[in-house]
């Protein structure tokens, strides 16, 4: 019976145990953490904060069932591995020994060297432990700064505003999220967070962080000299892989631990996947680094079938489609839609008079093959968008089947014939109209078959 | 161990000076109210109704208005888990042990003290009871205005609450008609011209005595032709209207949309929805419980019958049947249904007892186009979707495996879909072949065969 050891468990370390269990009932699982014995979704975070939800009800599964799965937890910080005699060493010297090894240990908040970025209330976002932090603080906050336009910064912001913590929000950019979100829907963000009261400051980056009396901050100077009175700083410029333990050893790393496409490193029975793994050779189109929910699910899926089964299949990581929600604006991405639209391509920019929901489709010019969809409150389906990226379809047959791909609920006020019309009044020697009225894809999926 | 325990005080924003105001006002309406009916002042019964409904409407009107529309439209679930108002903890408990007295009192008042306590209460009620019915208020009457009364009111919240999702919107629109017309109004109207009293948006098992030899003979065989409509009206109700909407729609037309239960859940009883438990064992206990209680509520209704045509057992029905009234209709229905929501969750009666929603749900699990579907693989397992279902159902499980939802028990109220911050559920009515999707299980597994 060999042992299966796992460091972190976040979504991948939990995915793949869980997993692994389900193809192989007898093999030894460790499921190693120092944050939390229980599995929990570290996207919803923010809503124990807010008190939308109780920490417990973050964890996808019941408590009992790591011990009716037979996955065992161990609370404790791996600070070193000896790959030779093939066990980890803890932080209190223990020594656990393992047959294959998986290092799952996700990401850490980036930290740029800003001056008096170690005082105390200066902190990012993503373990369960920074989430105590910032309780912690905000019972003496009055003013929050948060530096680093991303997602976890939109959602800090979001956090203080529920607990009446003003919020001054630095970001680098012109305009916000613009290396992702295009202006149109970047406008957009901008534009709802100043209606949240959020005091966004584009194009101002943090100087210093100054300190008060006690060692905590008492005030930051941003880029442009301006002095801002805060007791808190959100450090929310990205994050990267948390490997700091394995970096000085035989185990390749760059900036996360190096892997092949079956998601193997250099010493054998040592696998990476999550947030801390980086391919080799990235995929095309895709980052070598993917920092998101679903790739360490389905890195973790693919790797509990090549531990339990041997060499299977490479990891394919499919089309690219992240979501996001910006207060009360839900945000979905399909294929590749970035903020500066490349050359050769063109986009289709629909937005209504409110300035609350959008839709964006990208093209190629000349074929017309589409290359990636933006829905800013609008809601997409999934299986389609992924569908008629896969197939290359053009944007035209998207539009004349646009209602396939809407996901609102019922009742919602329909976007697809206003998409329609803007696409018509741009080309005007194409007219195209709605076909596939919003409903079921598998109407869709019929129609298809019957066609073939 | 590294974890820490949150802070629970809550943190709530205090009230600003309007809604504190307002809540003067709501407050002392009631206490003009209850004064007025137990002082010499119920010998002004109307102006005193009058005076107290207006302080009771304009105050919750603008307490309401304050609270909800100081916010950017959107899910607005803050601090729930922190308030001990709505997280289950101490002020719950109050509300719900006095939301069970009420109950005692007005089913029991008369067998413990030998008198109604809310009797003069009944006597302020009687110039409306006069104008709607033409006669003086009756026991269940003074319920049904009060039950109607409170949808209405809190409904109004839950439309400004939910006021971005108009599937909302239009729900709670739809319990609000359905219980002031159909269980009020007409019920009333129909004693007015002399006709049986009957509700129209109940029908057997839920209504019970519907189906019992004696009150069903009794419509049957009533003096005017009205009586016999109503009769065919509720068996057509049950056995042919509810198994054809239920294909096409689901539970939801009936749970969500039209019973007065599921509306006083959805208005009085949304800021306790989330209380509701999500263990597999709270599945396995109401799987038992609702289908004991269906069972209970056939074999006793045919027992009835059986009876009736054969005159036999005759004694023995009869008391299976009361029972059946008594510690269903009555206790679990009304004083656990109702009394326990700030403990249990809104749909406990719903959930666990009631023989309609079981009938349902049967049809709804193997014979309805209706499912929720799972948007592919964006599901991030926050669990927002599992901690706002009234029902208990663990919905994230399905969710995060890209799962259909087809449980029996899903009343399709539609807040699973309206608090999923990344777009991934959907109420959907659809074809039968595509209601369940296990085959899809996952995305990247699906790739990678």
């Amino acid at each position: 019976m060999s042992k299966l050891v796992i460091i972190g468990n976040g979504v991948t370390g939990a995915t793949l145990a869980k997993r692994v269990r389900e193809l192989d009932s007898e093999k030894e699982i460790v499921l190693i953490s120092n944050e939390s014995p229980y599995f929990f979704s570290r996207p919803a975070l923010m809503y124990i904060y807010m008190g939308h939800m109780t920490e417990k009800q973050t964890r996808p599964f019941e408590d009992h069932k790591w011990d009716d799965w037979k996955i065992s937890r161990l609370q404790t910080m791996i600070n070193s591995i000896d790959y030779n005699k093939k066990h980890c060493l803890t932080d209190t010297g223990e020594k656990i020994s393992y047959d294959e090894l998986v290092i799952a240990s996700g990401s850490k908040p980036n930290k740029f060297g800003w001056p008096g970025q170690d005082l105390e209330a200066v902190q990012g976002l993503y373990s369960l432990q920074d989430l105590y932090s910032m309780e912690k603080w905000s019972s003496t906050t009055k003013r929050a700064v948060i530096v680093g336009g991303g997602l976890i910064g939109v959602e800090m912001a979001e956090m203080f505003l529920t607990r009446g913590i003003e919020v001054t929000f630095l970001v680098r950019e012109k305009e916000f999220w613009n290396t992702i979100l295009p202006v149109g829907e970047s406008r957009m963000v901008a534009k709802h967070m100043a209606e949240h009261h959020v005091d966004l400051r584009p194009q101002t980056e943090l100087k210093e962080i100054h300190s008060d009396e006690n060692g905590r901050v008492g005030s930051i100077t941003t880029s442009t000299g301006e002095k801002i009175d805060c007791e808190f700083v959100g450090l929310t410029a990205g994050v990267s892989p948390n490997i700091d333990a394995f970096k000085d050893s035989d185990l390749n790393c760059d900036r996360g631990v190096l892997i092949d496409r079956q998601l193997q490193t250099n010493i054998e029975n040592v696998y990476a996947a999550g947030d801390c793994a980086q391919f080799t050779e990235p995929y095309e189109g895709r980052r070598p680094i993917e920092q998101v929910w679903y790739t360490g699910k389905n890195q973790a899926m693919i790797l509990a079938e090549i531990i339990c089964k041997g060499d299977v299949h490479n990891y394919i990581p499919g089309i690219w489609f992240n979501s996001a929600k910006f207060f009360d604006i839900e945000y979905q991405t399909y294929g590749t839609v970035m903020g500066k639209l490349p050359e050769g391509e063109d986009t289709l920019f629909w937005q209504d008079k409110n300035g609350k929901r959008s839709f964006r489709v990208n093209y190629l010019k000349g074929s017309k093959t589409i290359t990636g969809f933006n829905f800013m409150g609008i809601r997409g389906r999934h299986l389609i968008c992924e569908q008629w990226l896969s197939e290359n379809k053009t944007v035209e047959y998207v539009l004349t089947n646009l209602g396939a791909l809407n996901f609102d609920p019922e009742f919602y006020t329909l976007f697809e014939s206003s998409v329609i019309n803007e696409y018509n009044t741009i080309n005007p020697e194409s007219k195209v109209s709605l076909k596939t009225k919003k409903g079921l894809f598998s109407k869709l999926f019929r129609t298809l078959e019957e066609v073939k | 161990m590294l974890i820490e325990p949150m802070h629970t005080a809550s943190t709530a924003p205090d009230l600003n000076a309007t809604q504190k105001l307002a809540l003067s006002v709501h407050g002392s309406g009631w206490l003009l109210l209850i004064a007025s009916a137990y002082s010499a002042l119920k010998n002004q019964a109307l102006m005193m109704l009058i005076l107290s409904v207006i302080l009771i409407v304009a105050g919750a009107v603008i307490y309401i208005w304050k609270t909800e529309m100081s916010r950017p439209e959107g899910v607005a679930n803050h601090h729930i888990w922190r308030s001990s108002l709505t997280n289950g903890n101490a002020l719950c408990y109050l509300i719900a042990f006095a939301l069970t007295s009420f109950y005692v009192f007005y089913y029991w008042s008369y067998d413990m003290f030998g008198f109604e306590v809310f009797e003069p209460l009944y006597r302020l009620l009687d110039p409306l009871s006069y104008a709607l019915r033409g006669e003086a208020t009756k026991h269940w009457f003074f319920y049904g205005t009060l039950y109607t009364f409170a949808i209405l009111i809190t409904g109004f919240r839950v439309l400004l609450k939910y006021r971005h999702n108009r599937y909302q919107v239009i729900r709670t629109g739809s319990v609000m008609f359905f219980q002031t017309i159909f269980a009020w109004l007409i019920p009333a109207l129909l004693v007015l011209f002399k006709q049986p009293e009957k509700y129209l948006n109940y029908s057997w098992p839920l209504s019970y005595k519907d189906l019992w030899p004696q009150n069903f003979m009794e419509l049957w065989h009533s003096d005017t032709k009205l009586g016999l409509v109503l009769a065919l009206y509720g068996l057509a109700f049950t056995f042919i209207l509810t198994p054809i909407l239920t294909y096409y729609f689901g539970k939801r037309w009936y749970c969500s949309w039209v019973c007065g239960c599921g509306g006083l859940a959805n208005t009085l009883g949304d800021p306790w929805r989330q209380l509701s438990d999500k263990s597999e064992k709270a599945w396995k206990i109401e799987k038992v419980t609702i289908y004991s209680v269906l069972g209970f509520v056939i074999i006793s209704t045919l027992l009835l019958w059986v009876s009736w045509k054969f005159s036999i057992m005759t004694g023995f029905s009869s008391g299976l049947s009361k029972s059946y009234g008594f510690l269903i209709g009555l206790v679990f229905s009304g004083a656990i249904g109702v009394g326990f929501y700030p403990i249990f969750g809104t749909r406990v009666w719903c959930r666990f007892g009631c023989p309609q929603a079981a009938i349902l749900g049967m049809l709804q699990r193997v014979f309805s186009r209706f499912r929720i579907t799972t948007n592919g693989s964006q599901c991030i397992s926050c669990g927002n979707c599992s901690t706002y279902c009234e029902m208990g159902i663990d919905v994230r499980s399905y969710a995060q495996k890209g799962e259909n939802i087809n449980r029996a028990s899903c009343v399709g109220c539609g807040i699973c879909a309206n608090v999923c911050p990344r777009g991934v559920l959907s109420l959907e009515n659809g074809p039968m072949t595509t209601k369940y999707n296990s085959e899809l299980k996952f995305i990247g597994d699906m790739k990678s065969k």
